[in-house]
């Protein structure tokens, strides 16, 4: 391998494992690395120093979007488009107008929520060194992960190389980009 | 998670009061470790295509062929196939809606309200019950478009969905039938939403498993589906937050759409109808159908795929005490309406519920009340809890009941209007019984579609609640 490699790839064999070993990694100051696990790791995110989620905003933007919306469809096209008096109410009323709103407003935050995670994880990303790692059949089955990237400005090959062995990371090797 | 600091005065406590210690249920039985889950779940997909799978899929399409010759006449020859005729110009088509809508909200309830209550015990069970919920509301979606007759306006832009059209009308968002049309596309939608999410991690596992098999084309079809997931805990977190915030979404949805369900009745003025119990009483008939037919499907299921491990007798224990509360409280509100009934002083409500309970429906009514009020308080019992026999059976009763529930609304209600001369008794003709019957085959084509291709238990989410996942010690102690 000549060329500069993605970064360095180590093996844990437990979940308390990379839990532990991921808060040594940050400790140790690197920024662009990432952890690798079959299922959500409970509070491996703080042991990261991972930042709160903004899927939030997403699904707020959506929701009021869509409650929006129905509302202006409604008043559009009951109040200004085509006027039609029902039963001698008010071209535009905001009550009747509720129920569409709302699950308007639900449907619009649920493809927010999902555009934003889409988003906030660049997918879809169908390539990726991690995924062309033979490790990944098992890193999505029981085993994890921790990646630690070249680009990142504390890298070192031999250094880092020491770290994730010193963490409890096994088969420490490096990762083609 | 229990922060609680241990100091002096908290132990002294302790040891006098002595609290009861209860352990917490094991939701994975036999301590099965995290890749025996991968490989159980993943190996019915990877495996040969079992002789049972092809029978009951035959079969099933069969029964689906019922509801293709029954709409395929209906669409050719009109309405006037069905046995609607004035008074009850609704009947079968919007019983059998709000039936399979009904079906539908269990999956959801599981999904969204034991989520975002931290119930574990769901986590095994969702994959299947939101799987139920997708396919109930197409079944369920089939009637109200199909019942208009002229069914290609249903699907042409400005007639149910508002878009600029020829006539420059719009629809009439006065209609509770509008509301409709929102709430059951939103809730088609963000079902298979909350379901695709849900899938991401595990596509992306069988992606990896195929490509190692060397079946490029599998590994491609799942990996097109993964969109790239790779396990990082940098998306962990970003799918944990959109999974939780469509939880609290889909709680939302749950009690608005069978509220809105609700409103095609309520918002009228047909006695029986109109009634401001309507939306927490559909509900909560919603969820118990739904509850009981979740139970339906998994109690076979868990024998045939051998999910013993996953699917535990402490999970089937908590679905009957759900639908013991839901059966219940349906219960109440069948007796509240007579109080109602009775207090609101109104001739034509009062009228009305004796003539359901006495009248010449009353066939229907006391199907209803025997299979929706007394089925569930078995439930009481230990016993009944734990004869997986017996509760398939309950279960089965339950969804009759259910069915004939909302017979007994629409049908006694419409039959038995305002004007003794308009009168009438309604029968449904074979085309509606057929047409029926054959939705039961859609259901269960897209069931069996399902168990075989995609990963019926949650294999990441299953994990999360072994004891190997915990990292911190305290959860499982």
């Amino acid at each position: 391998m000549d060329a500069q490699p993605y970064g360095l790839i180590a093996t844990f064999d437990t979940a308390a494992g990379v839990y532990h070993a991921a808060k040594n990694v940050r400790d140790a100051g690197y920024k662009h690395w990432d952890c690798i696990t079959p299922f959500p790791v409970h509070g491996l995110d703080c042991a990261m120093g991972v930042k709160r989620s903004l899927v939030p905003a997403f699904a707020l933007a959506g929701g009021v979007g869509g409650f929006v919306a129905a509302m202006g469809l409604a008043f559009f096209t009951g109040a200004i488009d085509y006027k039609l008096i029902v039963g001698g109410k008010p071209f535009f009323s905001p009550i009747p107008v509720l129920p569409v709103a709302v699950e308007l407003g639900i449907l619009c935050a649920s493809v927010g929520a999902v555009v934003g995670m889409c988003v906030l994880c660049g997918f879809p990303k169908l390539y990726h060194p991690v995924l062309k790692s033979d490790r990944i059949v098992s890193a999505l089955d029981d085993k994890f992960l921790i990646v630690i990237e070249a680009r990142d400005p504390k890298f070192n090959l031999a250094n880092t190389r020491a770290l994730l062995e010193k963490i409890g990371g096994l088969d420490v090797k490096e990762l083609e980009a | 998670m229990s922060h609680v600091e241990t100091t002096d005065a908290t132990q002294a406590i302790l040891a006098e009061v002595n609290p009861a210690v209860k352990p917490r249920p094991v939701l994975v039985e036999n301590n099965r470790s995290h890749a025996w889950i991968t490989e159980r779940v993943c190996g019915i997909i990877e495996g040969k295509t079992p002789l049972w799978w092809w029978v009951c899929f035959a079969v099933a399409c069969g029964v689906t062929s019922c509801s293709v010759i029954g709409f395929g006449y209906l669409v050719a020859a009109g309405v006037g196939v069905w046995g609607h005729a004035s008074p009850v110009n609704w009947a079968w088509d919007i019983i059998n809606f709000v039936f399979w809508v009904g079906i539908a909200h269990a999956g959801t309830l599981i999904s969204a309200i034991l989520c975002l209550t931290r119930q574990n015990w769901r986590t095994s069970i969702n994959r299947t019950a939101e799987a139920m919920t997708i396919f109930s509301v197409a079944c369920a979606g089939l009637f109200p478009a199909l019942h208009v007759g002229r069914v290609w306006l249903a699907v042409l832009p400005g007639y149910l969905f508002p878009a600029p059209n020829a006539n420059g009308i719009w629809p009439n968002f006065r209609s509770a039938l509008e509301w409709d049309v929102f709430a059951v596309s939103t809730y088609g939608s963000v079902s298979v939403l909350f379901w695709y999410v849900g899938l991401i991690p595990d596509l992306g596992t069988l992606r990896d498993r195929f490509f190692k098999k060397g079946d490029k084309i599998r590994s491609a079809i799942y990996g097109f589906f993964a969109l790239g997931w790779r396990g990082s805990a940098r998306h962990w977190v970003n799918h944990e937050m959109a999974y939780l915030l469509l939880a609290g979404i889909g709680t939302l949805m749950v009690v608005s759409v069978c509220s809105i369900v609700s409103f095609d009745f309520a918002t009228s003025l047909i006695p029986g109808w109109h009634t401001t119990i309507f939306p927490p009483y559909f509900v909560c008939g919603a969820i118990f159908s739904g509850f009981a037919t979740v139970m339906t499907l998994l109690l076979p299921m868990r024998s045939i795929l051998k999910f013993e491990d996953f699917i535990t007798p402490y999970h089937i224990d908590c679905l009957c005490k759900i639908t013991l509360v839901m059966g219940t409280l349906v219960g109440y509100a069948y007796l509240m309406e007579f109080v109602i009934a009775w207090y609101g002083a109104n001739p034509n409500e009062g009228f009305t519920f004796v003539n359901r309970t006495f009248g010449l429906y009353n066939w229907a009514y006391w199907i209803m009340f025997s299979c929706n009020v007394i089925t569930p308080q078995f439930f009481w019992f230990k016993k009944v809890r734990s004869n997986f026999a017996l509760i398939f059976i309950l279960t089965i009763f339950i969804n009759i009941g259910m069915w004939f529930e909302r017979f007994v609304i629409i049908v006694t209600s419409l039959a038995r209007d305002f004007l003794p001369s308009s009168w009438g008794y309604y029968s449904p003709s074979i085309v509606e019984i057929l047409t029926f019957f054959g939705t039961f085959g859609v259901f269960a084509v897209l069931f069996l579609l399902f168990i075989r291709f995609l990963p019926v238990i949650p294999m990441a989410e299953v994990k999360t609640v072994t004891p190997e996942a915990d990292v911190h010690g305290t959860q499982h102690s």
